[in-house]
């Protein structure tokens, strides 16, 4: 706790405003709405809705990143530049291997 | 109104009608009153409130993590002798198909959950900050909250057990079955919510010592000058932070499918169960990882203060680790081999598997070398490190044997598998962490755990193991698969599995010696002299008092060097000047708050409510959660000072202990 002795000063720096945390929470339920009224609507085919989706759902995580997890802030980046890699690493084998995995059973 | 009141606690609420779930409910009922009774008759209320709920204190939540793991350790293992009992005698009807199920499941749960992963982070909160010379965790708060919503999380599982009804589709709930259609009772409900709830207190956890291990080390403590305990709570950590979240959203689908009536894994619909288990998975390989890593942490340190000597290959072990936590989120489908996935899959998945067992045969070397031409002292902490050895790596070959995909379909499922996971799992796990708890116990409590009644546990432990699991190996190629309470004489298996539960029940006793062992000790209290239990500690922890006082530091320690304790007392020893006292400082620690605790009862009763499907429970439930959570946000008074009289005060009456 003492460790935090020396950044008691710059604890009130900021942390975001309250316009980019409005704005992202208002950008962060559009792109949640939009999926829903495309699907309940029936509005695309099967696969450009999926592509659709996606597109959404990394827009989304874009706008969380940099609205809520302060991606840009910190004076010294390094950690949140490697826990993101690490991170999309993590991303991408869940989905990628998911398919691979799942594909062989869709056909079977 | 009353008649239809009564109806319903006899018929849905309490689960009646088994003399076993009777005997537990009186049981439960009793000691709750007891414990009333105790806490108003001593006048402990205030001082069970101020002192333990409401503390930030991370010593105190790491002994609570401990006792709550000790607890469970006791249930999981009442069930494990029950199956075995079933297993010995399979056709007295001892147990029934029902509540066989249920007993298998709840074992898998709350050994793997509610026992390894609390004992886990018990030990993280007890050592982690005094390894690296810090005051307390990155965020003292979130740690009591995660505390008590892992503590709520295993009460809402246990609940199930005498109000509602146990979860019995397996420790990993695979639909179909856990569906509602193949489980329409409240059993998978409470496993749903109980585990979920638990779940953001790991996931908490994980990121609290991910970022005190990272920002709270001891002014000059580089990376590669950590202890190796704290090297594999950081890489524990990291994977807890990447793994724990697909868990949260795997079970919430499954929520979903079950409260909402969706279709991602029911078999129509478009649902597909095979997505849940190559979910699950996901989560559960990097689990197994995560729980094991610590262990190998514990070992390295008390193998190198037991043999006195530093850590061989500090490097290749900082090195094993990293890669063991990145490895294993590459392996997850050696799960289901026989899911059909084709050649590709369980080939790439086969490889990865058998590169994973590289770093931690390189991990067994560094061991063995440390001790190479060391001076062994054979305390009770270094003999369970001695036992883990040889067992670790029989289970880590049969581990190996699993991975070859074309062999598991052979394997899969059979008592082959169960020997396996349960050779890894206490050999590593379990025997990890109890070398963990009787190295650190004096520095937790300030006295010794009593050495011979730790051996004879120690000896039965061991003995039991074997005699328990090594049949288990012969009885899974003669066939025998895992989840059925019932075989006929004429396959053959009943002479093994009656020395299989020989063997359990030898490790039930080994378990009533601890229980002996601790109480023991208790009674025959004797306080330790020094801070440095061992009289060959090397790391940070040994440097201050047993058991630390709050603040843990009066003066931060510098460090320049890995095992810094141990080269400060070899320094002094050669006639090395003691370095000069720097005046103490007003120390700043965190205040404490009930907000953790009721914050998670209302989680309980939110889990509660979504259990039995009343909204009139889970909406005030949550609205009291929103309710901590602003009033926390409103809170500004939450840290303070300790002016340097009262450190001088206490350091002073900590002299005699020092």
């Amino acid at each position: 706790m003492a460790n935090h002795n020396s950044h008691a000063h710059d604890e009130h720096e900021s942390h975001g405003s309250l316009k980019s945390y409005v704005i992202g929470f208002v950008l962060s339920i559009v792109l949640t709405i939009l999926p829903i009224v495309v699907v309940m609507n029936d509005m695309m085919d099967k696969t450009p809705t999926i592509i659709f989706i996606l597109i959404m759902a990394v827009l989304q995580f874009v706008i969380q990143l940099f609205f809520f997890m302060h991606l840009r802030e910190d004076k010294k980046p390094r950690y949140n530049v490697m826990a993101l890699i690490f991170g999309l690493v993590i991303l991408v084998t869940i989905i990628a291997g998911s398919i691979w995995i799942m594909t062989y059973n869709a056909v079977g | 109104m009353f008649k239809d009141f009564m109806d319903f606690m006899l018929n849905d609420f309490f689960i009646t009608g088994d003399p076993l779930i009777l005997g537990a409910q009186v049981s439960i009922g009793l000691s709750m009153v007891a414990i009333v009774i105790a806490l108003t008759y001593f006048k402990k209320w205030r001082w069970l409130w101020t002192e333990w709920l409401t503390t930030v204190d991370h010593k105190k939540i790491g002994i609570m993590y401990v006792i709550a793991a000790l607890l469970m350790l006791f249930r999981g293992g009442v069930d494990a002798l029950l199956i075995r009992t079933q297993l010995a005698l399979p056709n007295l009807e001892f147990l029934h198909a029902g509540h066989y199920n249920a007993i298998f499941t709840t074992h898998g749960v709350i050994m793997i959950l509610f026992m390894a992963m609390p004992l886990m982070f018990g030990l993280f909160n007890i050592v982690v900050p005094l390894q690296i010379g810090a005051r307390d965790v990155a965020y003292p708060y979130l740690n009591s909250l995660s505390f008590w919503l892992f503590f709520f999380g295993a009460m809402l599982f246990n609940v199930s057990f005498v109000i509602g009804g146990s979860p019995d589709a397996g420790w990993l709930a695979y639909p179909p079955l856990s569906e509602l259609s193949g489980s329409p009772g409240l059993g998978q409900d409470f496993y749903i919510w109980g585990i979920q709830i638990s779940g953001i207190g790991s996931l908490a956890s994980g990121i609290n010592f991910v970022v005190t291990i990272l920002k709270m080390r001891a002014p000059g403590m580089k990376l590669m000058q950590m202890p190796m305990f704290t090297w594999s709570v950081l890489s524990s950590s990291i994977t807890i932070m990447f793994a724990f979240p697909i868990l949260t959203v795997t079970l919430f689908l499954l929520f979903i499918d079950r409260y909402l009536g969706a279709h991602f894994f029911t078999l129509d619909g478009g649902g597909n169960p095979m997505m849940y288990i190559n979910l699950i998975w996901m989560w559960g390989h990097p689990e197994v990882y995560i729980v094991i890593l610590p262990a190998f942490g514990v070992f390295s340190d008390v193998v190198s203060t037991f043999s006195k000597k530093k850590l061989f290959g500090y490097k290749s072990m900082v090195f094993a680790l990293m890669s063991i936590s990145f490895f294993s989120f590459f392996t997850w489908a050696h799960h289901f081999f026989t899911m059909g996935s084709g050649a590709d899959v369980n080939a790439f998945f086969a490889i990865t598997t058998m590169l994973i067992a590289i770093p931690t045969g390189v991990k067994v070397f560094n061991w063995l070398f440390t001790m190479f031409r060391g001076r062994i002292t054979f305390t009770q902490p270094m003999l369970w490190t001695l036992a883990f050895i040889p067992c670790f790596v029989v289970g880590g070959m049969t581990g190996v044997m699993l991975s070859v995909a074309p062999a598991d379909f052979q394997f899969h499922n059979s008592y082959f598998l169960i020997a396996h996971f349960h050779q890894v799992l206490i050999g590593g796990v379990v025997f990890g962490y109890f070398a963990g708890l009787y190295y650190w116990w004096p520095k937790m409590f300030g006295f010794k755990l009593h050495d011979g009644l730790g051996k004879w546990a120690f000896w039965l432990w061991n003995i039991g193991f074997y005699v328990c699991f090594m049949p288990q190996y012969a009885l899974g190629l003669m066939g025998m698969t895992r989840r059925f309470n019932e075989y006929n004489f004429d396959m053959g298996w009943q002479p093994l599995n009656v020395v299989s539960t020989i063997g359990a029940f030898i490790m039930g006793l080994a378990f009533i010696f601890q229980v002996w062992q601790i109480a023991h000790s208790i009674k025959f209290l004797k306080k330790e002299k020094s801070g440095d239990a061992w009289g060959d500690g090397r790391t940070l922890e040994w440097s201050i008092p047993s058991p630390a006082p709050m603040y843990n530091f009066a003066r931060l320690p510098e460090v320049s060097s890995s095992d810094a304790w141990w080269e400060e007392k070899q320094r002094l020893a050669n006639g090395g000047e003691p370095k000069p006292l720097a005046p103490l400082e007003p120390i700043h620690m965190p205040r404490n708050s009930g907000i953790p605790f009721i914050m998670s009862v209302f989680f309980f009763i939110a889990g509660f409510g979504f259990v039995w499907h009343w909204t009139w429970m889970l909406v005030p439930g949550l609205i009291g959660v929103g309710c901590c959570l602003l009033a926390r946000s409103f809170d500004y008074d939450t840290d303070y000072y300790i002016p340097v009289d009262e450190i001088e005060r206490t350091e002073a009456a900590l002299k005699g202990v020092r």
